[in-house]
């Protein structure tokens, strides 16, 4: 590659992270210029994502200043701000917060030790797969949303209704993942492995579950991004506590700011078990 | 082949036994309880509302909503994808605010959007856009960006110029991964209009259909919607598929 090739604007589809190192390659013959440059690219690096939101925070509030919309349509940040202040020291944040928590965690392992349970039994025997697969694959095609009523009349409106859906949605990815992994054992080591005659035990603590761990792992996470959806729309539909019933509630009471509030807790706490779940990958990845 | 017919056999066992079970539960009366109606009630009123024009009219408007949202926030998704997936400094400056847009569920934007849109068609295909474009903008953006270092630099040793460079190497190699984008959008498309039909209660549509069978107490037609609704999405699956593989053979793609 030629050297002059650098001075063109050519990798563009480099990514923020390589064009820095390929910026940094050539600094031991100029530092001073270069190192300039870095820091600038760094700054830039860490600044520009600021920039739309703020940019969008300031639109809203100038809005609201000049009252383009009213403020029932879209209330002002500062007074989004002061419902959400008002949510944490009154503690009713953290009581409906709590209650959905508890509702997508204890939905999600039941739904996700159930579908693992199922992948297994259906990945380890082909007589449990041509049994079951067939009537699973035509059950999955009803979305979740699809088996509300259903469970309505099923359950009533009460939290068993919720464990059920939160479940459903959590069992369909985990089961269809776990198959998968199973499924994708490198058919070399499985070779390898009926060389050295390993026996059933042998083969898949050793072989199958090691290869299948990191598509376990997206089921898993799959299965609660779907666990968190649900959740949000049973309690949409019927709660009288939990995030989504704010969110309702808010709505029926017109006061969008709570709206707006709840909304945002939302957002964070998805964000918050989406990084966290990145970070266990990473880690996982990392382990030998 | 036996091997085969054998398999297909076992598939069916499960299915046509729980079918003979509730059959039984029903003819032998085992539950008093109004919920639990016979096979031969569904199948009455499966026939009721296939030959009624108001089932069609819900049906026709659902699927009307579904595709419009559909193509709005594919067409959408796209053009996001592309800028976010070729511009590093526009993925730097949108990207993040992207990332944590999308992590809001995307059920909690419908109170939002019915405040903003009110509870019709337009709150309901901005829903269904919103819906739709999530899963393009990933995909397209992730394609984009994994496209093999090596084919990059073949395009700039043969001096390919930008566009000749975008339109026939990285948009061709990120084609794969665009059409999982698009048919995640129209599974999704599918699940938000079903779920907004529940949560923006006006007009018509196969959600509502489902909605006066559960307020009505009315299992065999909830049963009946169940059934459409997943039949629908196998069907728009089955179409994606179609169209997939389609487009797999034009450009020469084997995975």
């Amino acid at each position: 590659m030629g050297s002059y090739r650098h001075a063109e604007p050519v990798p563009l589809l480099a990514r923020p992270r390589q064009r820095l190192s390929s910026a940094a390659q050539p600094a031991a013959l100029a530092t001073g210029k270069l190192k300039y440059a870095k820091r600038y690219a760094l700054l830039r690096h860490i600044a520009l994502p600021w920039l739309l939101p703020l940019t969008l925070l300031g639109l809203w509030a100038l809005g609201a200043q000049r009252g383009w919309l009213s403020a029932q349509v879209l209330p002002p940040p500062a007074y989004v701000y002061q419902t959400l202040h008002d949510l944490a020291t009154s503690g009713d944040l953290w009581l409906n917060t709590s209650a959905s928590l508890q509702r997508v965690l204890l939905g999600f392992a039941l739904g996700a030790g159930l579908g693992a349970a199922l992948g297994t039994a259906m990945g380890l025997s082909k007589q449990v797969e041509a049994y079951l697969l067939p009537t699973f694959n035509a059950l999955v095609q009803i979305p979740v949303l699809g088996w509300l009523p259903f469970a309505l009349l099923l359950f009533g409106i009460g939290e068993p209704l919720k464990y059920a859906l939160i479940a459903h949605a959590a069992l369909v990815p985990v089961t269809l993942c776990t198959l998968q992994a199973f499924r994708q054992a490198p058919p070399a080591l499985l070779e390898v492995a009926r060389v050295y005659g390993f026996s059933p035990r042998q083969r898949i603590t050793q072989v199958v579950l090691p290869a299948a761990l990191p598509t376990l792992f997206t089921g898993l996470r799959l299965g609660f991004t779907k666990a968190w959806l649900s959740l949000v729309v049973v309690e949409l539909v019927a709660s009288s506590e939990g995030l989504g019933y704010l969110i309702v509630y808010g709505r029926q009471l017109f006061q969008l700011d709570l709206v707006m509030a709840a909304v945002v807790i939302v957002g964070a706490l998805g964000w918050l078990i989406d990084r966290s779940f990145d970070a266990l990958q990473r880690r996982l990845e990392r382990l030998p | 082949m036996s091997a085969f017919q054998l398999d297909r056999y076992r598939g069916w066992v499960l299915p046509v036994a729980a079918v003979a079970l509730w059959w039984l539960a029903t003819n032998q009366g085992w539950s008093q309880s109004g919920l639990l109606v016979s096979p031969r009630q569904v199948w009455h009123t499966a026939v009721q509302q296939l030959s009624g024009l108001p089932f069609w009219r819900a049906l026709g408007s659902s699927l009307a909503r579904d595709l419009a949202g559909f193509f709005i926030g594919t067409a959408l998704g796209l053009l996001l994808g592309c800028v976010l997936g070729l511009s590093p400094l526009f993925e730097r400056l949108v990207g993040p605010s992207f990332n944590t847009f999308k992590q809001v569920s995307l059920f909690a934007w419908i109170p939002l959007i019915s405040v903003w849109f009110g509870l019709g068609d337009v709150a309901k295909v901005v829903f269904l856009s919103l819906a739709a474009l999530v899963p393009v903008v990933v995909n397209t953006c992730d394609g984009l960006r994994t496209v093999p270092p090596g084919l990059r630099e073949v395009a700039r040793v043969y001096g390919f110029s930008r566009w000749q460079t975008i339109a026939t190497v990285l948009l061709p190699a990120a084609l794969p991964s665009i059409f999982t984008g698009v048919y995640l959008a129209l599974v999704y498309a599918w699940l938000a209009t079903i779920g907004a039909e529940y949560l923006l209660v006006s007009g018509e549509g196969i959600g509502n259909t489902l909605i006066d069978g559960s307020e009505h107490f009315r299992m065999d037609l909830v049963l009946f919607g169940m059934i459409v609704i997943g039949a629908v999405g196998w069907g728009l699956n089955a179409l994606a598929r179609m169209g997939e593989k389609h487009l797999q053979r034009r450009f020469g793609i084997v995975d």
